[in-house]
C-alpha cells in the first residue's frame, strides 16, 4: 500500500501473431476441457454417467445413415447462411440480417409455389421460385447497403430491424395463407402434387441441399481468396480510405457484396422450402442467420474451415436433442451443455490474441 | 486447413472414445418390455408444458402396462423435423408412432404415405378421414363435455361470488385465454362457457388469443389483462403455468385445463378438464398388437374415460361443485342434455336449426356437413377433432391477434 503506482495482480496485452500449432493446441486444448467441465456438470447435477451422455449425443447425431444425412442438411444449411454473410463480413459491413434474408427467400419462394404451383411445369415453377428467392433476399440486404452507401446509416441496426419487419410480412401472410382459418400455420404446400418440390433421392431431396451448398462453398472460397472481388472486398475491410486512395469504389463494393449476401440467404430460403420444409413459418431460419455469424467468426471467415465450425455446432445441437429422449433429461439441459462448450471455443480467442501478465512480486515499480 | 482436420480428427477421437459406451438408452426401458412392439411417441414441447406433460404421462402409463417400448421425442417443432423425426423412430423399428400437435399432421401423412408398414396415429388432426391413407389415423376426445363440465364448477362459483354480494349478477364476467381462432379452440370456450351459464344465466365471458400454444409470458399477460377488464374468473386452452400462476397471484378463481395446477396455485385452482389419452394409445396399440385394423377418426368420451376432470379443490371452488358435476356428467352420458343444445344458445340473436361445418377440410373452408339435428350440434361425431366454430352471443372475441 505504500508504492503509489501499484502494478495490477493481472495485466493484459495483446499477443503478436502466435504460431498456428500453438493456436490450434490451445483451441483443441478448449474443447477437451469444455467436455471435461460438461461431465462434471452433468455428474453433480444429473447423477448420470457423463460418458453415456455423450454417447447418446454421438447416437443422436450419426447413429443411423438418416440422422447422418439429416445432420448434413442441417450443417448444409447453417454453413449456406454462414457463407452468405461472410463477404458482408469480411468488407466490416455488419450484416446481421441473415435471418430476415433467408425468411425474405423462403416468403418468395412460397408465393411462386402457392399461386403458380400447377400453372408452371415443374421444373420451370422450380426455377421461378429460385429466381424469386434469390432476387427477393437480394434486395432485402441491397436496402441496408444502399443507405449505408449513400448516407452512412448504421447497418447494424438497419439490418437487426429488417429481420423483425421480414418476420412480422411472414406472418401476415402466413394468416393469409394458413389452414385452417385461425390455426396460425400454413401446413405443407402442394402435397398431393407436389408441384415446386426438388426431386427425391430416396424419400427426400436433402442430398440437392447437400451438393448445392458444396458448391456454393467452393465458389465462395475461390471468390474469396482468388478473385478481384474477393480482393477489394479485404481491402474496403482493412481501410475504406485505403480503398478510396487505390481507386476502389467503395459504396458499389457494399451495395454489390450485400447482394450477394442476399442472394445467397436468398436462396438458403428456397432451398428449405422446396428441399425440405415444404412449408413456411415465421421461425424458418431458426436463429441461423445469427448462428452463422458465430460459425464465420470462429472459422475467421476461412469457407473452408467453416465447415468445422459448423459441424461443430449443428452436430451438438441434433446430438443434445437425444439426450433428452435417452437420457430423460429436458431440452434445457442440453442448451446448458452446448452453452458450455461454445463458451470455452470462443474463451479461447482469447487466450490465442491476448497474454495475460500476472504481477510477479509485489512492490516492483512499473517503468 | 490442414489444422482443421487434425481439429476434427482429435475430436472425432475423444467422441470415438465415448462411444465405446453405451448410451443412456435402452438400458432401464429393455427390462420392462417383454413386447416386439416398440412406440413412439412425438411431442411439440415437452413437460413444462401442461399439455405435452398430458401425453408423455399417458405414453408411459399404457407402454407400462402393455410392456410396450416407449421412445418419446419432445420439442418437435411443426415442421420438417416433425418428418424427420417420424422417419428415424420408423428405423428405429417403431411400429406404431404418435403425435401430438395438430400442425405436426401434414408431416406425419407424408411419412405414413413413406413408410406403408408403420402406423401413424395423430392427436387432434382433421385430414384422416379425406385422406385414405391405410396407416394413417387420427384421434381426439369429445373434451367439449369435459369443458361443458369444468364450466358448471365455473358457474357455481360465479353464483357464489354473487350470493356473498362480491360481485351483482351483471359483473359475473369470465375470461378466456385461448391460444388460436379455429374450432378445436372455438368449441372448447363456447363449451365451457355454455357449462357455466347453464348455472350462472347472467354469466358472460372475454376470449382473447395468445397465437401461441405455448407462450408463457403472453399467457400471463393476456390473464392479467383480463383480470383486469373486470374478469372474476379466469380459464384457459394454452399449454403453460402462465395464466394459471398469473390467477393466484391476483387471487382470481381459475378453471385450469390438461391437469391439475393445485400445486402452483392453492389458493385458485377450482378444477380442471383434460383428455386422458391412455384409453387409446392402449387401444391402438392392441390393434397393432393384433393385427387389426385403427379406426380412421377414433373419438374418446366420457364413458371411455378419456375425458377426465381432476379432483374439484374444496378450497376455491363453491359448496356441493363436486356433486352437481357429477349429476350433470350423469345427465350428458345419458343423453338427457347435450352441451352444444341450440335452444341454450343463439347466434347473432337467432337460434339455429341447421347449420354447414368444413368437416372435410380444404383450402377454401367449404361448408360441407349438416352437423345441426334433433336440436343440437353434432360436435365430433362426423371426424374426431372438433369443427364447431360459430360465435354464440354472449362471447365477446377481443382480439383476433397474432
Amino acid at each position: 500500500m505504500s508504492n503509489p503506482i501499484k502494478e495490477p495482480l493481472l495485466h493484459i496485452t495483446r499477443r503478436k501473431e502466435m504460431p498456428a500449432k500453438k493456436a490450434w493446441a490451445i483451441r483443441i486444448g478448449a474443447i477437451i476441457a469444455s467436455l471435461i467441465v460438461c461431465a462434471i456438470v452433468t455428474t453433480l447435477t444429473t447423477g448420470l454417467d457423463p460418458i453415456s451422455v455423450y454417447g447418446a449425443m454421438i447416437d443422436g447425431a450419426v447413429g443411423s445413415s438418416r440422422k447422418v444425412l439429416i445432420l448434413l442438411k442441417e450443417l448444409a444449411i447453417l454453413l449456406c447462411i454462414s457463407l452468405a454473410l461472410t463477404p458482408a463480413f469480411k468488407m466490416k459491413f455488419w450484416n446481421l440480417g441473415g435471418e430476415g434474408q433467408v425468411l425474405m427467400g423462403a416468403w418468395a419462394t412460397t408465393v411462386v409455389m402457392m399461386y403458380l404451383g400447377g400453372v408452371l411445369p415443374n421444373a420451370v415453377l422450380i426455377i421461378v421460385m429460385l429466381i424469386a428467392a434469390v432476387g427477393t433476399g437480394a434486395i432485402w440486404a441491397m436496402i441496408p447497403a444502399f443507405f449505408k452507401a449513400k448516407w452512412g446509416t448504421n447497418e447494424t441496426l438497419f439490418t437487426l430491424m429488417m429481420n423483425y419487419v421480414a418476420i412480422q410480412l411472414v406472418a401476415y401472410f402466413i394468416i393469409v395463407w394458413e389452414n385452417p382459418k385461425g390455426s396460425g400455420h400454413v401446413g405443407i404446400i402442394n402435397q398431393a402434387g407436389r408441384e415446386g418440390w426438388l426431386p427425391n433421392i430416396g424419400t427426400n431431396s436433402y442430398w440437392f441441399i447437400i451438393i448445392f451448398v458444396a458448391i456454393i462453398t467452393v465458389g465462395m472460397h475461390i471468390y474469396l481468396q482468388y478473385s478481384k472481388h474477393g480482393y477489394e472486398i479485404s481491402v474496403v475491410g482493412e481501410s475504406q480510405r485505403t480503398a478510396n486512395y487505390v481507386g476502389i469504389k467503395v459504396d458499389r463494393v457494399i451495395i454489390r457484396t450485400l447482394l450477394l449476401s442476399g442472394a445467397i440467404c436468398g436462396f438458403t430460403g428456397w432451398m428449405m422450402v422446396s428441399g425440405s420444409d415444404h412449408t413456411i413459418t415465421t421461425t424458418l431460419a431458426g436463429g441461423r442467420g445469427f448462428l452463422g455469424i458465430m460459425v464465420s467468426w470462429l472459422a475467421q471467415f476461412n469457407s473452408i474451415a467453416m465447415i468445422f465450425a459448423a459441424l461443430l455446432i449443428v452436430f451438438l445441437e441434433q446430438g443434445a436433442a437425444e439426450i433428452s429422449t435417452s437420457c430423460g433429461l429436458n431440452q434445457s439441459y442440453s442448451d446448458i451443455l452446448t452453452g458450455i462448450i461454445l463458451f470455452f471455443i470462443i474463451g479461447c480467442e482469447f487466450f490465442i490474441n491476448y497474454i495475460v501478465h500476472v504481477r510477479k512480486s509485489a512492490g516492483k515499480e512499473v517503468a | 486447413m490442414k489444422k482443421a482436420v487434425a481439429l476434427m480428427l482429435t475430436l472425432m477421437m475423444v467422441f470415438a472414445f465415448t462411444v465405446l459406451f453405451t448410451g443412456c438408452g435402452g438400458g432401464d426401458d429393455e427390462g420392462n418390455s417383454d413386447s416386439a412392439l416398440k412406440a413412439g411417441f412425438i411431442c411439440l414441447h415437452d413437460e413444462n408444458s401442461t399439455y405435452d406433460k398430458n401425453f408423455i404421462d399417458a405414453a408411459n402409463a399404457a407402454c407400462e402396462e402393455m410392456g410396450i417400448e416407449a421412445v418419446i421425442k419432445t420439442n418437435v417443432p411443426e415442421g420438417q423435423e416433425c418428418y424427420d423425426t417420424a422417419a428415424e423412430l420408423a428405423d428405429e423399428g417403431c411400429g406404431i408412432i404418435f403425435a401430438d400437435s395438430f400442425g405436426h399432421e401434414d408431416f406425419m401423412i407424408q411419412a405414413a404415405k413413406d413408410f406403408p408398414d408403420v402406423q401413424f396415429c395423430h392427436s387432434t388432426g382433421t385430414k384422416a378421414h379425406t385422406e385414405g391413407l391405410d396407416n394413417y389415423h387420427n384421434a381426439f376426445a369429445s373434451i367439449y363435455e369435459g369443458r361443458y363440465l369444468a364450466g358448471v364448477a365455473a358457474g357455481m362459483k360465479l353464483n357464489e361470488m354473487i350470493e356473498k354480494g362480491d360481485i351483482t349478477a351483471d359483473q359475473a364476467k369470465i375470461g378466456y385465454v385461448g391460444a388460436y381462432t379455429y374450432a378445436e379452440v372455438i368449441s372448447g370456450y363456447t363449451s365451457f362457457f355454455l357449462g357455466a351459464r347453464s348455472e350462472c344465466p347472467s354469466a358472460t365471458m372475454d376470449v382473447t388469443f395468445t397465437g401461441s400454444w405455448y407462450d408463457e409470458a403472453a399467457e400471463k399477460e393476456a390473464a392479467n389483462k383480463l383480470i383486469g377488464r373486470d374478469c372474476v374468473l379466469i380459464s384457459q386452452h394454452a399449454d403453460s403455468m402462465g395464466a394459471p400462476t398469473a390467477c393466484e397471484k391476483a387471487g382470481v378463481p381459475d378453471v385450469s385445463y390438461n391437469g391439475s395446477t393445485v400445486d402452483a396455485c392453492p389458493n385458485t385452482f377450482i378444477v380442471s378438464s383434460r383428455i386422458d389419452w391412455v384409453p387409446y394409445y392402449k387401444y391402438a396399440m392392441q390393434a397393432v398388437l393384433d393385427g387389426e385394423a385403427i379406426d380412421t377418426d377414433w373419438t374418446g368420451n366420457l364413458e371411455t374415460e378419456s375425458v377426465q376432470l381432476t379432483e374439484v379443490n374444496e378450497q376455491a371452488a363453491a359448496e356441493g361443485t363436486q356433486a352437481k358435476i357429477d349429476e350433470v356428467k350423469a345427465a350428458l352420458e345419458s343423453g338427457d342434455i347435450h352441451v352444444f343444445d341450440t335452444s341454450t344458445f343463439t347466434v347473432e340473436g337467432k337460434t339455429l336449426d341447421a347449420y354447414d361445418a368444413d368437416v372435410d377440410t380444404d383450402a377454401d373452408f367449404t361448408p360441407d356437413t349438416n352437423v345441426i339435428s334433433d336440436g343440437y350440434f353434432h360436435e365430433s361425431e362426423f371426424r374426431s377433432a372438433p369443427y364447431f366454430d360459430l360465435r354464440i352471443d354472449g362471447i365477446t372475441t377481443l382480439d383476433e391477434q397474432y
